[in-house]
C-alpha cells in the first residue's frame, strides 16, 4: 500500500508538472499580450516596455518558466497582474465556496442518477425505464444556465422557497447543486442503469436469487457494490471539474467559487491567476482519482492495489 | 515665489470660491439608510492608481478625492480638494491651494506633501498605472516614465497647503486629468503599509471608506463622518455584491432585495421591462461619452483608398444595428458622441446609401467589390452586430469573413499594422475617461496610437490634424473655449472625410433602481461617476 501510495504521488508531481508546463507553454503562444491589459489605453511603448521588464516578460519561454516553477516549488504562486494580490491569497478565499458547492453538487448527482438508474436497471425495457432515460438524457442536454434560472424562478422567485441567489446558509446551496445534480445525473443514471443491468446478469446474482434471498437484499447487498465502481472513477473526475470551477452556475447563483475568479482572469489573461486555477485542478483530478482507486478495494475486495 | 500673482493683467486667475460652481444640495434628501448594488464581475482593486474597471470606477471616486472634482452629474468641473487654483498666462504652471483639515480615513490631515506623493506614485513604472500615460505633459514625465527619475521636478510642494505643478507645454485638458481617478491623493504610510495590497485596504479622504470587504461576495462602505464636504454623503451604507448575473440581479431587484443592479438591465429583458410601465418608470436613461465605430486600416488594400472608405460608410444601415440591440443607442454620425463638447450639431454624416455605395466601389475599381476580413469580440451582442454589419456590406458586394474572438485577441490583432482590415470596437469601444474632445483623438485617431501595440485600429496618420490637435490643446484660456472646440470640430470633420472609421451608435444609458432611491435623475446617469454617484444619492425611506 505504502509503495503504491509513493508511485501514485510521484505519478500525481509529474502531471503537475506536464499540466504546468503546457499550460504555460499555451500561455506563452497566446496572440495577445497581458501588458497591455495592465497598462491601459493611455500607456506609451516605454510604459509597456517597463511592465513587461518588471513581470519578466521579456524574457524568453525557458526562464519564465523556470521562475515560475521556482516559485512554485517554495509555495508562491504569483501575484496576479491586475488585482496586484497574492494568487494564493485570491484561490484560498474563493475554496470554501468551491468544495461546499462541489460536496452538494456530487450529492445531488448520486441521489438523483443513481436512484434513477438502479430503478430503470430493475425495470428494464418498461415504461418506467423509458421515462426515466429520457428524464436524463433532458438532464444531460438541458444547459446549466437554463436549469439554473428556472429552479431560480420557480423555487426562489416565485415560491420565495430560497434565496435568489447568493453564498452564506444551507439555503443558499440548494438551487447551485440542484442544477449542477440535474444536469449531472444524466450521465450517473445512465451509467449506472448500463453496470446494472451488466451486473444482474453474473451467475452470482442468479445464484443469490436461486437461493431465495429477499430482492432488496440481492440488489443492494450483491449486484450495487458491483455496480458502482465505474460511479467511484466518475466521481473523482467530477472532483476535478467542480475544483475548476462552474463558471455558468456560479454566475447564476452568484457563488463566490474559483470558476467566477478564473473566468474574469481568462478575459484579461490574468496570467498567475489562470496557472493556478489550472494547477488547482489538475490536483483535484489527481486526488479524485486517486481517491477513487484507494476506495474501490472497500468496495470490492477482490480489487487489489499494486 | 508667487511669480502669478505679478501682473493681473497677464496672469489669468481662477481662485475660484468653490460654491460658485458647486451642486445645490437637494431639499429632499435626508441622512441615513443603506442600499445594495450588485455586479457581475468581482472588484479587482481599489487602488486609484490601478483601478480602470466599470465597477471600481465610481467605487474609487466614492472612496478617494482629487484635486479637481465635478459638479454631480454633470461634466462641468470644480475644485476637489483644492480650495481654489491658479493657471499662469502660458498655460503651463497650475498652482492649486489645498482645503485645510481635510482629513485621511486614518485620521491624519492631508497636505500638499501628499498631492505630490501621489503623483510620483502613479507615474513611477513600479505602480504599473494604466493612467501613467495622462500624467505625460507634467515637467519630468518622460525621466520618470524611463525609470530614470523617482519624482517629478514639475510638482513642487510649496508650503503645506499650496502645490504647484508645471507643464512641459500648455495642457488645455489638465484640470480634466486632475480629476482622474488616478490623481486620488493617497497617504504615503497608508500604501508603504500595505505594499502592493493598498488596492484591498485603501485609504482615501473620500465620502466613504471601505468597513468590510469578502473576496469574491461583497464589499461594504461606510459613511465617512470627518468627510470635508459637510452634509455628505447622505447614505450610511453601500454594500456591492459581486458575482452577481444581471438577469438574476434585475429579479432581485423586482423581488426588492437590491436597489441598483450595477450592470444595468440585461439585453433579453429590455424590452419587457420598458414595456411595463411600473418597471419603466424607475428606468433613468441618459447619453454616455461613448461610440461604437467599425476600423477600416487605411494600411491594408483596399482602405488605403478614401473612396472604398468611404463607400463602406454609405453601405451600413445604422438604424437596423440599433434596433438589434433593442434602441439602447442612437446612430452615430461622427467620432463624437453628442453630449461631448466639439460635437459637430447638424452634420449628418454618410447617409445610409447602398447604391451610392456600389458605385462609388465601382468607380474606386472594385465594381464586383472585394474580399476582406471583419475581427469583432466574441460576446454578444458583438457577433450578432457584426453579423448585420457583414451583410450590409454584402448587399455591396464586399465579403467580409467574420473573426470572431476573445477580447484580448481582437486588441492584440488591432495593434498589428498589418492583421485585421476591419474591427468592430464593440465590447472595446472608446468610452471618454474625460469630457473632453481630445480624449477622442490621440490614442484612437492621432498618430501617436497608430503604432504597434497601439489603440489607433485603423493606423489613420495625419500629421496635419496632429499638429492642429497640438494648437488646440495649447489653448488653456477658458474665454477661448469656445474657438478650442471649433478646432476640435474642424479636426474631427476632417477625420469624417478621411473616413478611416465607421461611427455606427452613441450608446445610452439606462439604469433601473429600486422604487426607494431618491436623487436626481442625472445621479444615476452621471457622465463621469460611472454607472452612479454614489455619494448624493439617498433613500427616501428613512426620516
Amino acid at each position: 500500500m505504502a509503495a503504491y501510495l509513493i508511485r501514485r504521488l510521484i505519478q500525481a508531481v509529474l502531471i503537475l508538472l506536464g499540466v504546468s508546463l503546457v499550460t504555460f507553454f499555451l500561455l506563452y503562444l497566446l496572440p495577445a499580450d497581458p501588458v497591455r491589459q495592465i497598462a491601459g489605453r493611455s500607456a506609451t511603448a516605454q510604459t509597456m516596455q517597463n511592465i513587461r521588464e518588471q513581470l519578466g516578460l521579456d524574457q524568453p519561454f525557458v526562464v519564465q518558466y523556470w521562475r515560475y516553477l521556482s516559485g512554485l516549488v517554495h509555495g508562491d504562486l504569483g501575484r496576479s497582474y491586475l488585482q496586484k494580490s497574492e494568487v494564493a491569497v485570491l484561490i484560498w478565499a474563493r475554496l470554501p465556496a468551491t468544495l461546499l458547492l462541489m460536496a452538494g453538487a456530487i450529492g445531488c448527482e448520486l441521489l438523483l442518477g443513481l436512484t434513477m438508474g438502479i430503478i430503470a436497471a430493475l425495470r428494464r425495457g418498461s415504461m418506467t425505464d423509458q421515462s426515466l432515460m429520457i428524464v436524463s438524457f433532458v438532464g444531460v442536454s438541458a444547459p446549466q444556465f437554463v436549469v439554473g434560472l428556472l429552479l431560480l424562478y420557480v423555487f426562489a422567485v416565485k415560491l420565495g422557497w430560497f434565496p435568489i441567489g447568493g453564498y452564506g446558509t444551507f439555503g443558499h446551496l440548494v438551487l447551485p447543486s440542484l442544477t449542477l445534480g440535474i444536469v449531472g445525473s444524466g450521465w450517473y443514471s445512465r451509467m449506472m442503469r448500463s453496470s446494472m443491468i451488466e451486473v444482474l446478469r453474473q451467475d452470482y446474482i442468479r445464484t443469490a436469487r436461486a437461493k431465495g434471498l429477499a430482492r432488496r437484499r440481492v440488489v443492494f447487498r450483491h449486484a450495487l457494490p458491483n455496480a458502482i465502481l465505474p460511479i467511484i472513477a466518475m466521481i473523482g473526475i467530477d472532483i476535478g471539474i467542480f475544483m475548476g470551477g462552474i463558471v455558468v452556475v456560479e454566475s447564476v447563483f452568484g457563488w463566490p467559487g474559483i470558476g467566477q475568479l478564473a473566468w474574469q482572469a481568462i478575459q484579461r489573461i490574468d496570467i498567475p491567476i489562470i496557472m493556478a486555477v489550472t494547477l488547482v485542478s489538475a490536483c483535484a483530478i489527481v486526488l479524485g482519482n486517486l481517491l477513487a482507486d484507494l476506495v474501490t478495494p472497500f468496495i470490492d475486495p477482490r480489487i487489489r492495489l499494486r | 515665489m508667487r511669480y502669478w500673482l505679478t501682473s493681473t493683467a497677464l496672469v489669468l486667475t481662477l481662485a475660484l470660491p468653490a460654491i460658485a460652481q458647486d451642486y445645490t444640495p437637494d431639499p429632499n434628501a435626508h441622512q441615513g439608510g443603506s442600499i445594495v448594488i450588485t455586479y457581475k464581475d468581482d472588484v479587482a482593486t481599489l487602488d486609484p492608481a490601478i483601478g480602470y474597471d466599470w465597477q471600481n470606477w465610481s467605487m474609487i471616486k466614492s472612496l478617494f478625492d482629487g484635486l479637481m472634482d465635478y459638479v454631480p452629474g454633470t461634466t462641468t468641473l470644480r475644485p476637489g480638494l483644492a480650495s481654489s487654483y491658479e493657471i499662469s498666462d502660458d498655460g503651463t504652471v497650475f498652482t492649486f491651494h489645498l482645503r485645510a483639515g481635510v482629513k485621511f480615513h486614518n485620521g491624519r490631515e492631508m497636505t500638499a506633501d501628499d498631492v505630490k506623493y501621489s503623483l510620483d506614485r502613479v507615474t513611477n513604472p513600479a505602480t504599473q498605472s494604466p493612467g501613467a500615460g495622462f500624467f505625460g505633459s507634467i515637467a519630468g514625465y518622460d525621466a520618470m516614465a524611463d525609470g530614470s527619475a523617482t519624482a517629478l521636478p514639475g510638482v513642487e510642494v510649496i508650503d503645506p497647503l499650496t502645490v504647484r505643478i508645471s507643464l512641459a507645454r500648455p495642457d488645455a485638458t489638465f484640470l480634466h486629468v486632475m480629476a482622474l481617478n488616478f490623481a486620488s491623493v493617497v497617504p504615503k504610510e497608508a500604501v508603504d503599509a500595505a505594499g502592493a495590497d493598498f488596492g484591498k485596504l485603501p485609504v482615501g479622504t473620500g465620502a466613504f471608506k471601505l468597513a468590510e470587504w469578502t473576496i469574491g461576495q461583497r464589499l461594504v462602505f461606510a459613511r465617512n463622518t470627518d468627510y470635508w464636504r459637510a452634509g455628505e454623503p447622505y447614505l450610511d451604507q453601500i454594500t456591492f455584491e459581486v458575482g452577481q448575473e444581471p438577469i438574476v440581479a434585475l429579479l432581485r431587484l423586482q423581488n426588492g432585495e437590491i436597489d441598483v443592479p450595477g450592470d444595468g438591465i440585461p439585453p433579453a429583458k429590455f424590452t419587457e421591462v420598458m414595456a411595463d410601465p411600473a418597471q419603466a418608470a424607475r428606468v433613468v436613461e441618459g447619453g454616455q461619452l461613448h461610440t461604437g465605430y467599425i476600423t477600416l486600416n487605411v494600411k491594408m488594400p483596399p482602405f488605403d483608398n478614401v473612396a472604398v472608405r468611404q463607400a463602406v460608410n454609405m453601405a451600413i444601415n445604422k438604424d437596423r444595428i440599433v434596433q438589434i440591440i433593442n434602441g439602447r443607442a442612437v446612430p452615430a454620425t461622427q467620432p463624437l458622441p453628442p453630449s461631448m463638447p466639439g460635437y459637430t450639431q447638424g452634420y449628418a454624416g454618410y447617409s445610409f446609401d447602398p447604391e451610392g455605395a456600389k458605385k462609388m466601389l465601382a468607380d474606386a475599381g472594385f465594381p464586383s467589390g472585394f474580399e476582406t476580413e471583419l475581427y469583432v469580440m466574441n460576446t454578444d451582442p458583438n457577433p450578432r452586430i457584426a453579423q448585420a454589419i457583414q451583410q450590409d456590406l454584402s448587399n455591396v458586394g464586399i465579403n467580409a469573413a467574420l473573426k470572431s474572438l476573445a477580447q484580448a485577441s481582437v486588441i492584440a490583432a488591432g495593434g498589428e499594422p498589418d492583421q485585421a482590415p476591419m474591427i468592430w470596437s464593440g465590447g472595446m469601444a472608446w468610452i471618454a475617461d474625460f469630457p473632453d474632445p481630445s480624449n477622442f483623438y490621440g490614442p484612437i485617431l492621432g498618430c501617436a496610437g497608430a503604432v504597434q501595440g497601439g489603440w489607433n485600429w485603423s493606423w489613420y496618420c495625419n500629421p496635419a490634424l496632429d499638429d492642429e490637435a497640438a494648437t488646440a490643446d495649447s489653448i488653456t484660456d477658458p474665454a477661448k473655449v469656445d474657438e478650442r472646440m471649433a478646432m476640435w470640430s474642424d479636426i474631427y470633420m476632417k477625420v469624417m472625410a478621411d473616413a478611416p472609421w465607421v461611427p455606427v451608435f452613441n450608446e445610452q444609458r439606462f439604469t433601473m433602481k429600486s422604487s426607494r432611491m431618491g436623487g436626481a435623475d442625472a445621479l444615476y446617469v452621471d457622465p463621469v461617476s460611472i454607472p452612479v454617484n454614489y455619494d448624493y444619492v439617498y433613500v427616501t425611506d428613512v426620516q
